[in-house]
């Protein structure tokens, strides 16, 4: 494996290997001293060209857990406000000498040109509304330590689908990995176009309360634009997690959301803290899988200084 | 006195294929026969295909204003490369084409470089800002006769019925490129499966369709000849068919890239693939391959729209829309659609020049007329590699493509053969 860029081609065989290596980077990150030197003397450039908080911060740590040593990067103070070009940019980087680029960008597919400019291994942390891999790595990574495996599993997946990124990684994660997935949004949210998605679709909520798992989209305002249902309260009563919804889950069913969260709009305040929302493991769990697919993508030669 | 000597070619003419020599003597054509001699130069053609130069009504030659891009020039030369002897430039230059000046500069340069005639066409709105009419009338007198604002449509129903009121009593005509910003706007790619993948805005087929729509009603109001640019949709074919069956004075074009590609070919999210109209579905290439051969469109029109190479290197959502095509449209389209030979220099000579008003182009050749003529081996086996084109943003590069241009001869003058421009 040279670079993560999508969940779509990676083979189940591969996705349970990482998942397992994120098991064992799960158990170091629980120990008094949580960090190895698999990637002592390796540099890792963060190249956030959209803002990030949890992402980039997660990123940061796994490396740092492993030893490697960052370098980071932030659009608003670079020279991008001076009209440096997105190549020029990354050849520059790499000039400084990362060894792997991880990449967030507003524009699809702006990772595998950086990837064909640099020839570095590229981490794709995100990209338009496209892909967003090691969220799907994280996610799949808490559905199973919850129910050991997503083989059968039936997961909903709730909201904004046509703009996610989050989304399309999980869908072809989880459906990789045996999941049978309902995708639960109005019209306005769902991809035009669903041939050969490997998913059933309901109108509303309580159509797909029946699942192992609901996962929750974030509303995005900022992307679909303010016309794309009528209001947020009708968004809610067709969509929202609430309590009462929450209730009529099965009892070992699970909530999920990728954050930031709108507590009273996808998610009842009641339902975000509740034990079986797995909200902060996910982002735990970010961790462990971020250094799992660094290891992977950098820990065949580690140096012995 | 100057002869060209044109033999062993199947000369295409309105009837059919025949095996005749022709003979170009200042210019003209001045003699077609069988084992004719000549004391001056003689072009073998190898059994190749011998017929009208090609004509374009639709391309990008970016001067004034973006010669970064491409010039007058290297239009030229990528012109005489394709086997075209005349082509009609859009005004989406900078200024736009708005005035009678700016287009007599444009037929100056043209001459000046003297590889292909090159015809202006003129805006239909001042500056292409689609809020008042351009100087139609000195444009019609600097002898421009398609109008369009193509790179936007005119939006405004009312300015475009008064600039086919205009144009119908002055026998222009009105070219459209059919595109509602309302449904298109933020589209990057054909809205359909492949871009509900990539999670990339789509640009649908009804935001081409509801232009054409709406248009037709106003050409059948006005009475003016209208054409329909880069025809790219199922449905936008359909409604021309039933305009011209309705008896409505319409024509259409249709790209090379449509007639090949689908919007499968944006799943490596490779800049050179990005175009407006997008690259639609398969069952859209289908649609305009039968357009082009039934009749319903009437002509190819490449749309050689050259970006230099660092703005296309850039992520596909934030490159700049359009690809080149004079180089490669001869052989994409006899690659890609069953035509015969008379069909196939009606789509890509005879028509567009009548549509363009270009008497001395487009002709099936006979003694007496202006030699612009092509020959072109529709057999010959190539991958496009390097181009004379200032740019190089063709997603045709590396792939195998079926028929050459051999030799360009514009206004009796040799201005390509054998891979080199003849300036």
């Amino acid at each position: 494996m040279k670079h993560f860029l999508n969940t779509d081609d990676v083979t189940r065989e591969d996705l349970e290997s990482l998942l397992d290596l994120s098991d064992e980077f799960v158990e170091v990150l629980a120990r008094p001293i949580p960090k190895v030197p698999a990637l002592r003397g390796k540099t890792v450039a963060m190249l956030f060209f959209e803002a990030s908080t949890r992402t980039r911060l997660s990123f940061e740590r796994a490396a740092k857990a492993l030893s490697a040593d960052t370098m980071s990067f932030s659009p608003s103070t670079s020279s991008l406000s001076k009209g440096e070009s997105l190549k020029d940019t990354a050849l520059t980087i790499k000039a400084m000498g990362a060894d792997a680029l991880v990449v967030r960008h507003q524009s699809t597919g702006a990772q595998w040109r950086i990837a064909d400019w640099t020839g570095l291994p590229v981490l794709n942390a995100g990209d338009g509304a496209h892909q967003h891999p090691t969220q799907a790595l994280l996610d799949a990574l808490t559905i199973r330590q919850h129910f050991g495996s997503l083989d059968g599993l039936r997961i909903a997946i709730v909201g904004d689908i046509r703009h996610s990124r989050v989304a399309r990684s999980d869908i072809s994660a989880f459906s990789t990995l045996g999941a049978d997935l309902t995708l639960v949004a109005p019209s306005t949210l769902l991809p035009v176009d669903l041939e050969g998605w490997p998913v059933k679709v309901a109108g509303s909520i309580d159509d797909a309360l029946d699942v192992d798992v609901v996962y929750l989209l974030r509303i995005q305002a900022e992307r679909g634009g303010a016309s794309v249902f009528p209001s947020l309260p009708e968004y809610v009563s067709r969509f929202g997690m609430t309590r009462e919804r929450f209730g009529r889950l099965a009892e070992n069913a699970i909530v999920m959301h990728p954050g930031p969260m709108n507590r009273g709009v996808e998610i009842a305040p009641e339902v975000a803290d509740h034990p079986r929302a797995r909200i902060l493991e996910q982002v735990s769990n970010g961790v462990a899988v971020r250094m799992a697919i660094l290891f992977r993508l950098l820990g065949g030669e580690v140096h012995d200084a | 006195m100057h002869e060209i000597l044109i033999t062993n070619g199947k000369l295409v003419t309105a009837d059919g294929v025949i095996q005749k020599d022709i003979r170009i003597e200042n210019g003209s054509v001045k003699e077609i026969g069988i084992d004719l001699k000549t004391s001056g130069e003689t072009i073998d053609c190898g059994g190749s295909l011998v017929g009208p130069g090609f004509v374009d009504i639709h391309v990008h030659f970016r001067e004034p204003g973006q010669e970064w891009k491409e010039d007058i020039g290297s239009g030229s030369a990528a012109a005489a490369a394709g086997g075209f002897t005349a082509v009609v430039v859009m005004p989406n230059t900078e200024p736009a084409v708005d005035a009678g000046h700016l287009a007599r500069f444009v037929i100056d340069r043209g001459r000046e470089e003297g590889l292909v005639e090159v015809v202006p066409a003129g805006a239909i709105t001042m500056g292409r800002e689609g809020k008042k009419l351009a100087h139609l009338d000195q444009l019609w007198a600097a002898g421009v006769r398609i109008f369009t604002d193509d790179g936007d449509s005119v939006e405004d129903a009312g300015l475009l019925r008064r600039a086919m009121e205009y144009l119908a009593e002055i026998g222009g005509l009105v070219a459209q490129h059919p595109e509602d910003r309302g449904l298109t706007r933020d589209g990057h790619m054909h809205e359909g499966s492949v871009s509900s993948r990539l999670g990339m805005a789509g640009i649908p087929a009804i935001g081409e369709e509801a232009v054409v729509a709406r248009d037709l009603a106003l050409a059948r109001l006005t009475g003016v000849r209208y054409h329909v640019q880069h025809v790219s949709t199922a449905g936008a074919v359909e409604l021309v068919g039933k305009a011209k069956a309705e008896g409505l004075a319409v024509t259409a074009e249709v790209t090379p890239h449509h007639l090949m590609l689908d919007h499968g070919e944006v799943e490596r999210m490779n800049p050179d693939v990005k175009m407006y109209p997008p690259l639609r579905r398969p069952a859209d290439v289908e649609a305009v391959r039968a357009g082009l051969v039934d009749g319903t469109i009437d002509v190819v029109a490449t749309d050689h729209a050259p970006h230099a190479a660092h703005e296309k290197d850039v992520p596909f959502e934030e490159a700049p829309r359009g690809i080149i095509g004079l180089e490669t449209s001869a052989a994409v389209v006899n690659t890609s659609v069953e035509l015969g030979p008379v069909e196939f220099f009606q789509r890509m000579s005879v028509a567009p020049a009548h549509i363009a008003g270009l008497h001395e182009h487009g002709r099936w050749l006979e003694p007496g007329g202006l030699a612009n003529l092509v020959v072109f081996d529709p057999s010959a086996a190539w991958k496009p590699e390097v181009f004379e084109s200032r740019a190089e943003n063709s997603p045709f590069i590396g792939r195998s493509l079926q028929g050459r241009v051999v030799a360009t001869i514009y206004n009796g003058r040799v201005t390509y053969r054998d891979g080199k421009v003849h300036r």
